[in-house]
């Protein structure tokens, strides 16, 4: 069991490592020269050189490539990530400041994302009506399809400019959230539903199913009492998968509808190359992607017991092998 | 050579009998020929672009700005009164090729590498399994937006980043396969007929293992042109002029309110697009299972 | 209050004059677009099971069986419908019943025991819950959970388990095959049926669990006085237990009576068959058609051979404990023993797939567990293996004459395309194919055609032993008996040696000349296949071999002798 759980933290921090340090290789390292990307690329050639030196000094860029890296990583693993070069405001604040907010919209989307997942899932498995079934299944496939960019768009067009419903843009009161949420859980749902679409008709066709209706078991009594439970644990499995969705998703929601947030952030930070919030970023999103996945692998073995087994008792070890 | 030699008719026999069966089974799901339809034509619209419009994408009339859609201009025009129809063509190409290039390179290295991890195991399995760890906590899109942002904004870097980031799936699938595939009892067999080990990789394990790594890349070609038309969208791939979905979608946002088909139109085309290859690698995916 | 008293209690007396379970000309059929569509599964059969009444239904893969026991129990896959005919129990017709209706007479009335018990339990719910679910599910009157709960303990004692409070706790992944088949049974019971329908119950399980699951069953119907229907594959099986027994090829019902006249008036010729294929009905060894090529000499000699398995955490298995055996040259040596004997980990060593941690093996006079991978490659001449599954041993994506040619090209043995394609025609005519199947793909071939290109793969080379690991359990009955005759005469023709894994005792007498029973890793007994199979020494050989069905079908062979 301690084994299991070292194991796992282990790898959970070798990601975040790895990921600053691909970070650095390609925003430090790759570029010819990183400090032009300090700059607006149309002032670039009206900067003095001394003012370029001096630039390159402050962000330790005269060291060599090594040292930097060392010295970079070490203020790192203290939450120290420097200050972003547009705003030179502290990397670690700025994106503190933004946080609420995504963390709001992405929460939000996603308990209507497995809402919607589930209800889709549980009403393919109920349904008797052939062509409800498979209309029901063709949902997720259309929820992956159509890009986010357009679902936001489609929504606005809709709701904000020929019904006015709600607000345009921007993040001024609740009703403003309304859109962004759906926007963001609609191709967030669409993994979810169709894996548990999936692991839901696995399991209902399983052969202890069968026993339970042999025991007499009746349709909702099979469903709530042994298809629910084993076809919801996989969805755990793609958690991480989710949450690139809802990174990337935000990206571009808040694009789209102007809010405030880590996406615009990324997006900004991106875009005008600020190094240390971008480093900032991915080594933040990276981090909290180890993190889910940690907590999945610890939690996982508790709802399922055959797990529980595997890690507690040990098994004989699978001699694979070098093909030779 | 020998082997090609031996196989060959047998498997042309058979690539014809299972092509044969695979259009009996298309006409009969309206769904899926529609599909078919919907990607033949864009890559029509890609590869010949000229065919199906002879207005040109780039040239616009300012007296027939903000035209609505028409028989004369399907899609109807822009700001500057070009035709959105015939630049919604004329992007087909460039999100397209885009799209192609990326899925090749994430489908060629990935297989290489997922071969490599899964048949020689042991050290190089854990260095390449981490790594791919690694490429898969850091969301697709982010990786191919800092990629794009250190490489240059073109068309190509979004080919080559969107490329790169979906590296690790194919890799773990072809990984994944392979070992499934070597714990075979007729992989042993080929052992046991004498068969070395290279020939046993390359007669047996590929072949086997490559089945579900082209259903994922069919899968994969859905996902790259929404990743391809998003990076667009963000404003990463080519400067303005040039028609390219994402981009086209992106123009028409600030005339939403009183224009929306300039984003909308060219939008639904690229959805339609994206839904049917979609639709097509599940058909792969269900042949494959059987 | 005892289940019989209530049984009597409720049934009227009209109940009690019609059959339990009567199936009148029933017709089922798949529709669709799927694999099966259009495929009559059961074909107009009729058939009835009277109280107390034990009916064995007899049919190989592909006969219907299953559909048949999936319908009776209104189970039918979606794909598949009841196209003609009805469904009573006790006179009342339910073959129109909606499903939630049927879920009424599931459990109460009629009990089910599925083929698997791998798969047959949730794996998440603890085994008292699901017990009291089959208790709580067909209960007639609104009871307790205190007595849900002993009525769970007294189905799972009902059923033969011991110390039920400790298993009530318990998840289906830490109990044996044998003891979720009784958990399975005790579900079947807590809703106290009136008939248990029993689907390959056993054919999962080890011989001496079979045995005491189906001594079990056949208890129950003398002391709860309980119609049985039992599904098998295994004719041997269907005649020790029944009353009656049923046979079904092809979706129909080709036979039907006491076991006495199935036994010794057999009307179709399919029955026919199926008694002369099964093991039981042969008194000894196969003989070979031809002249035995005489050969002599030992041609594989494996000593003291060991095999741990490291475990994760710690602690280790071990597979193989002091283990060895002399093959002959020119005979068969059986390996015999239950799941976990080690007798596959012994089979992979001999071949060459697995290293022993000590020990050696010799084949013709070299030692070969040290041996290096070029030296190994050459063994592969002298020595070939054959699988037990020939599902999964032969390439899908190869054609027959690929598959055959596969260890000639590899030692270039054939010079040319000509020269390749006879000798893969010459080995394919050994195993009694022929140039119609060079260009086949394994889908398009039977489960024993693929055993036969396996066989000619293995031949290809010429080499003087084969390894066959359960080389025809896979395979059904009247299949088997062909592989096993072809294995006979190859031998004599070829002077070949064999090792020959199994677990069916039924089988090693028709093939073995000498056999080693093993247990745990160790070898319990090893001798000539009179001597073990007629005078074992060993408690647990005897045990083994009593536990081998065909009781009553070899005595009668015997009477006939």
């Amino acid at each position: 069991m301690l084994r299991y759980l070292a194991l796992k933290v282990g790898r959970a921090l070798f990601v975040v490592w790895a990921a600053f340090t691909v970070t650095f290789v390609l925003l430090f390292v790759l570029p010819a020269d990183p400090v032009d990307l300090l700059f607006d690329p149309a002032e670039l050639n009206t900067i003095p050189e001394h003012v370029r030196e001096q630039v390159a000094a402050s962000y330790g860029f005269d060291q060599p490539v090594i040292v930097q890296y060392l010295d970079r990583l070490g203020h790192a693993a203290v939450g120290d990530f420097g200050t972003s070069a547009q705003s030179g405001r502290d990397v670690v604040q700025a994106i503190g400041a933004v946080l609420p907010s995504s963390l709001l919209l992405a929460v939000g989307s996603l308990l209507l994302a497995i809402v919607a997942a589930f209800g889709i899932a549980l009403a393919a498995t109920v349904t008797r009506l052939r062509w409800l079934r498979d209309l029901l299944e063709a949902l997720p496939t259309a929820s992956v399809s159509v890009p986010v960019f357009m679902v936001g768009i489609l929504l606005l067009q809709l709701f904000s400019f020929q019904l006015g419903w709600f607000p345009s843009f921007g993040d001024s009161g609740p009703l403003s959230i309304v859109l962004p949420l759906v926007a963001l859980a609609i191709p967030v749902s669409g993994p979810i539903a169709q894996l548990l679409v999936r692991s839901f008709a696995d399991e209902f066709g399983s052969g202890y199913v069968t026993t339970s209706w042999a025991k007499g078991a009746t349709r909702s009594r099979i469903i709530v009492g042994d298809v629910l439970r084993n076809a919801s644990l996989p969805a755990l499995t793609i958690a991480g998968v989710t949450f690139g969705n809802l990174i990337a998703g935000a990206v571009i929601t808040e694009t789209v509808f102007a809010r405030a947030g880590i996406g615009r952030l990324t997006q900004n930070a991106i875009s005008t190359l600020d190094i240390p919030l971008v480093q900032g970023i991915v080594v933040f999103v990276a981090a909290s992607f180890a993190v889910i996945n940690l907590a999945v692998d610890l939690v996982y073995p508790l709802l399922d017991p055959r797990l529980r087994a595997s890690i507690q008792r040990p098994v004989a070890r699978q001699p694979r092998g070098a093909l030779a | 050579m020998s082997i090609a030699l031996d196989s060959a008719p047998s498997a042309l026999g058979e690539a014809l009998r299972s092509a044969g069966h695979g259009l009996l089974g298309v006409l009969r799901q309206p769904v899926l020929l529609l599909a078919w339809i919907v990607v033949v034509v864009a890559l029509g619209w890609a590869v010949a672009p000229g065919f199906f419009t002879s207005v040109s994408p780039y040239e616009g009339d300012p007296a027939q700005s903000f035209a609505p859609p028409s028989a004369e201009h399907l899609f109807g025009t822009d700001r500057l009164g070009r035709d959105l129809f015939s630049r919604s063509i004329h992007g087909a190409g460039t999100t397209l090729s885009a799209t192609l290039l990326a899925v090749l390179l994430a489908l060629g290295v990935g297989t290489v590498v997922g071969l490599v991890a899964g048949a020689v195991g042991g050290v190089a399995d854990t260095i390449i399994m981490r790594v791919v760890d690694v490429l898969l906590s850091i969301p697709s899109l982010l990786l191919a937006m800092v990629i794009v942002a250190v490489l240059g904004y073109s068309t190509d870097n979004i080919a080559l980043a969107v490329g790169i980031s979906s590296i690790a799936a194919f890799a773990r699938v072809m990984r994944s396969e392979v070992i499934g595939v070597i714990r075979t009892d007729y992989v042993k067999a080929a052992r046991g007929s004498g068969t070395r080990g290279a020939a046993v990789v390359l007669r047996h394990v590929v072949p086997n293992a490559l089945g579900p790594v082209l259903a994922l890349a069919a899968l994969e070609v859905g996902s790259a042109i929404l990743a391809v038309a998003s990076l667009g969208f963000l404003g990463y791939g080519a400067p303005p002029p040039e028609p390219e979905w994402g981009l086209l979608v992106a123009e028409g946002r600030d005339f939403l309110a009183t224009h929306p088909w300039i984003s909308i139109l060219p939008g639904i085309a690229l959805a339609l697009v994206v839904i049917a290859t979609h639709r097509i690698s599940t058909s792969f995916r269900k042949d494959h299972r059987r | 209050m005892s289940i019989t008293e209530t049984r009597t209690e409720r049934a009227d007396a009209q109940e009690q004059r019609a059959p339990l379970l009567q199936l009148d000309d029933l017709v089922v059929e798949y529709r669709g677009s799927g694999r099966r569509a259009g495929h009559r599964a059961v074909d107009g059969v009729s058939l009835s099971v009277a109280p107390g009444e034990f009916v064995a239904l007899v049919g190989e893969s592909g006969s219907g069986k299953s559909t048949l026991v999936q319908g009776a129990l209104g189970l039918l896959p979606a794909a598949a419908r009841i196209e003609r005919g009805a469904i009573a129990y006790s006179g009342v017709d339910v073959t129109r019943w909606s499903e939630t209706r049927l879920s009424r007479i599931r459990g109460s009335y009629v009990g089910f025991i599925p083929q698997d018990p791998g798969t047959s339990l949730n794996p998440t719910k603890r085994i008292g819950r699901q017990v009291i679910e089959a208790v709580r599910f067909t209960e007639r009157s609104r009871r307790s959970a205190a007595e849900h709960r002993e009525a769970a303990h007294v189905a799972l004692r009902e059923a033969g388990l011991e110390s039920t409070e400790r298993l009530f706790e318990q998840f289906p992944h830490e109990l044996s095959g044998g003891m979720k088949q009784r958990v399975l049974i005790a579900i079947a019971l807590a809703g106290q049926p009136r008939i248990i329908i029993a689907d390959e119950p056993t054919s999962a399980l080890d011989v001496t669990v079979q045995r005491r699951i189906l001594d079990h069953l056949q208890g129950l119907r003398e002391r709860l006085g309980i119609g049985v229907l039992l599904v098998t594959h295994d004719l041997g099986v269907a005649l020790d237990r029944a009353d009656r027994v049923l046979v079904m090829q092809q979706g129909e019902l080709v036979e039907q009576g006491s076991v006495d006249a199935v036994l010794r008036d057999p009307r179709h010729e399919y029955t026919r068959r199926l008694l002369e294929a099964a093991p039981a009905s042969h008194a000894g060894r196969l003989e070979p058609v031809g002249p035995r090529l005489p050969v002599d000499g030992v041609a594989l000699r494996a000593d003291a051979l060991s095999k741990r398995y490291a475990l994760r955490g710690g602690g280790e298995v071990v597979a193989l404990d002091g283990a060895g055996l002399e093959l002959r040259a020119g005979t068969t040596h059986a390996i015999v023993g239950e799941s976990g004997a080690g007798k596959s980990t012994l089979a992979a060593i001999l071949a060459g797939f697995g290293t022993p941690d000590t020990g050696s093996v010799h084949v013709g006079g070299r030692e070969t567990t040290q041996l290096r991978r070029g030296a190994l490659r050459e063994l592969r001449r002298e020595l070939q293996f054959v699988f037990q599954n020939p599902y999964t041993s032969l390439d899908p994506r190869w054609t027959v004459e690929r598959i055959v040619a596969e260890p000639l090209r590899a030692f270039g043995l054939v010079q040319g395309r000509a020269a390749q394609r006879a000798r893969v025609l010459e080995l394919l005519d050994a195993v009694a194919l022929d140039a119609a199947h060079l260009r086949r793909t394994p889908s398009e071939l039977s489960g024993g055609q693929r055993q036969r290109v396996a066989i000619a793969r293995a031949l290809a080379l010429r080499p003087k032993v084969l390894v066959l690991d359960e080389a025809v359990s896979a395979l059904d009955v009247s299949v088997q008996a062909q592989i096993l005759k072809l294995l006979v005469d190859l031998q004599a023709e070829l002077g070949l040696s064999y090792v020959f894994v199994t677990h069916d005792l039924g089988v090693v007498r028709l093939i073995a000349d000498d056999v080693t029973v093993m247990r745990g890793g160790r070898i319990v007994e090893s001798g000539p296949a009179e001597q073990v199979l007629e005078a074992p020494r060993d408690a647990y050989t005897r045990v083994l071999l009593d536990a081998v069905p065909g009781t009553r079908l070899a005595s009668m062979t015997e009477a006939r002798a």
